[in-house]
């Protein structure tokens, strides 16, 4: 499988032949505190990079997560629904949200590798 | 007596110490083009309290009400008893004052009768789970088509024809506003409707009894809604026909709204009202409003708080599932009172009495006439056709004074075949006697 790959929006990418798997990152589970909700889309959705798939719930906030590639939508983690505390635990490997389909691999080529994300994230606290 | 929390002293002493001559001072920074200089032109001095009680007094003496004479008035606000327990209870400083009880270290008495209030609603809807009330039962239906339009995706509500027309206005007022289409079927006194349901059908929204009184069972219409993946709406306006009726929780609606008022809630001349809304748990995601919730507290001692917060507006700000941002706390709370007074059997007695007094009611109308009634079931409403417009016979009998009931024409003005409907109820504080009355002016005004 390929590196983490990031969006702006704080959802990491990985790809594996021409699926992409996705969640949100390790610094986005941290801002939020600890994860009670997820809500996913249906698998067979059509979806287009920065188009919102998901709705991630803490006790005091509730973020959108966004496609970070176009795609139909494989599958997605119905652990989460039992267990959406697998966000806070393991974001990058257990917590991941949903598994797309894409059309464009140059869109994961564009995305944030993990020094620039990490620059990325420093940057906004400044 | 005016209330004036200063003193002249007080207010020479303000004035003294920042400096200025007097309060008119305080604005004369202000152009004198742009200021009033004088009184308003055709507002008249303040009154004194007397006067002002004397004139409204006359004003509201006007207005023939309820409790003043026979009255069958219903479609949708019911005049029922409120034991006087209720209103002193309310009168209580706890209750009087609150308001959204977000701290809930010193809010426990509010947000425990919201929780009792909320175990009420879903037990008399059969319903799974019910939130902390909204403002009334036409705002409630609105909002229960924009959810089922959020669960489906889909835009092209069904709306049954027998609909009480006020909810149906304020549920076309947010679909014109928010962009979502309706497909209405038209009124029918009297008969089963069959609804096209598709792929694009988010929800079919019926009442149950319909707003011409009808009883209904909907639990096949439940099943054609859940094959067609859309969702069961059904509206309740007369909440106490629950004593009584099959729950719409056991038919299989998968929301149910209602209009509170019948329980702990004067007519209030249309409002403040108390929306009802419940839905089964699996959508509570999506539903509107507050929602509060047992837990307990670090000591583990049972407790409440609002929770599921992350769905309403001060939080998910523009994605909210609703933009209504509080409840109808006193009137929930009055229902909730007038309900545990009642208990399960007071409840079921007080429906009894209700549907009993509507039959006599209907015993006594089938027997004018040229008068015929419309339903073949009915629980404490139903619909007689006269033979001739029955809003000008209602304004007739209103001269006696006798409220006859609500002519359907003033709700379908241009509705030719509904002219000669009349909508009448009774409810407990209907007497022998006053269904005597209403029996003898209508037979000779229709004669």
């Amino acid at each position: 499988m390929s590196e983490l790959r990031y969006t702006k929006d704080h959802e990491w990418a990985r790809i594996e032949n021409d699926i992409t798997i996705c969640g949100i990152s390790d610094y986005a589970q941290n801002a939020l505190g600890d994860v009670v909700y997820v809500e996913l889309p249906d698998a067979g959705r059509i979806v287009k990079a920065g188009e919102q798939i998901a709705i991630v719930e803490s006790s005091k906030v509730a973020s959108d997560v966004y496609a970070p590639m176009d795609g139909i939508i494989t599958a997605v983690n119905d652990t989460l629904s039992s267990n959406p505390g697998l966000v806070n635990e393991a974001p990058t490997g257990q917590g991941w949200f949903l598994k797309i389909k894409f059309s464009d691999a140059a869109q994961y080529a564009a995305l944030m590798d993990e020094k620039s994300y990490t620059d990325y994230t420093k940057g906004l606290h400044e | 007596m005016r209330y004036l929390p200063l003193t002249p002293s007080d207010r020479a002493a303000m004035l003294e110490k920042i400096g200025a001559d007097s309060v008119d001072n305080l604005f004369c920074d202000v152009p004198a083009a742009a200021r009033l200089g004088g009184n308003i032109s055709g507002l008249p001095n303040h009154q004194s309290e007397i006067e002002v009680e004397r004139f409204i007094s006359a004003l509201a003496a006007k207005n023939i009400h309820a409790g003043s004479c026979p009255s069958f008035l219903g479609a949708g606000a019911y005049h029922h008893h409120i034991p006087a327990s209720v209103d002193q209870l309310l009168l209580r400083g706890e209750f009087l004052t609150s308001y959204t009880p977000y701290q809930p270290e010193v809010s426990q008495g509010t947000l425990q009768y919201l929780f009792e209030f909320q175990t009420q609603v879903a037990l008399l809807t059969g319903m799974e789970i019910a939130n902390a009330s909204m403002y009334d039962g036409a705002t409630a239906a609105a909002e229960a088509v924009m959810m089922a339009n959020r669960i489906t995706r889909r835009r092209r509500a069904v709306i049954s024809g027998n609909l009480h027309p006020h909810y149906l206005a304020v549920i076309q007022t947010m679909a014109d506003l928010t962009g979502f289409e309706l497909q209405i079927a038209v009124p029918a006194p009297g008969t089963d409707e069959n609804f096209s349901i598709d792929e694009a059908t988010p929800c079919v929204v019926v009442q149950n009894p319909d707003f011409f009184g009808r009883l209904h069972d909907f639990s096949a219409l439940a099943e054609t809604c859940q094959k067609n993946g859309a969702l069961l709406i059904v509206v309740v306006t007369e909440i106490i026909s629950l004593g009584l009726l099959k729950s719409p929780g056991e038919m299989g609606a998968d929301i149910v709204v209602a209009e509170g008022q019948s329980l702990g809630n004067g007519l209030n001349f249309g409002g403040p009202y108390v929306g009802l809304f419940t839905c089964k748990e699996k959508y509570v995601r999506q539903m509107p409003g507050r929602l509060c919730g047992e837990t307990v507290d670090t000591d583990g001692r049972r407790g409440f708080v609002l929770t599921l917060s992350t769905r309403e507006q001060h939080i998910r700000r523009e994605k909210a599932t609703s933009n209504i941002c509080t409840n109808s706390g006193l009137c929930a709370l009055a229902f909730t009172i007038h309900l545990s007074l009642l208990g399960e059997k007071g409840l079921t007695d007080l429906a009894e009495l209700n549907h009993a007094m509507a039959c006599n009611l209907a015993d006594a109308l089938a027997k004018i006439p040229g008068c015929k009634i419309l339903n073949n079931t009915f629980f404490n409403e139903f619909v007689i056709e006269l033979p001739k417009p029955a809003a000008p016979v209602v304004d007739e009998l209103a001269k006696f004074p006798i409220l006859a009931g609500v002519p359907v024409s003033r709700f379908y003005p241009d509705n030719v075949a509904l002219k000669n409907l009349l909508l009448v109820a009774a409810t407990e504080l209907t007497t022998d006697k006053d269904i005597a009355i209403l029996s003898a002016a209508l037979a000779e005004a229709c004669a």
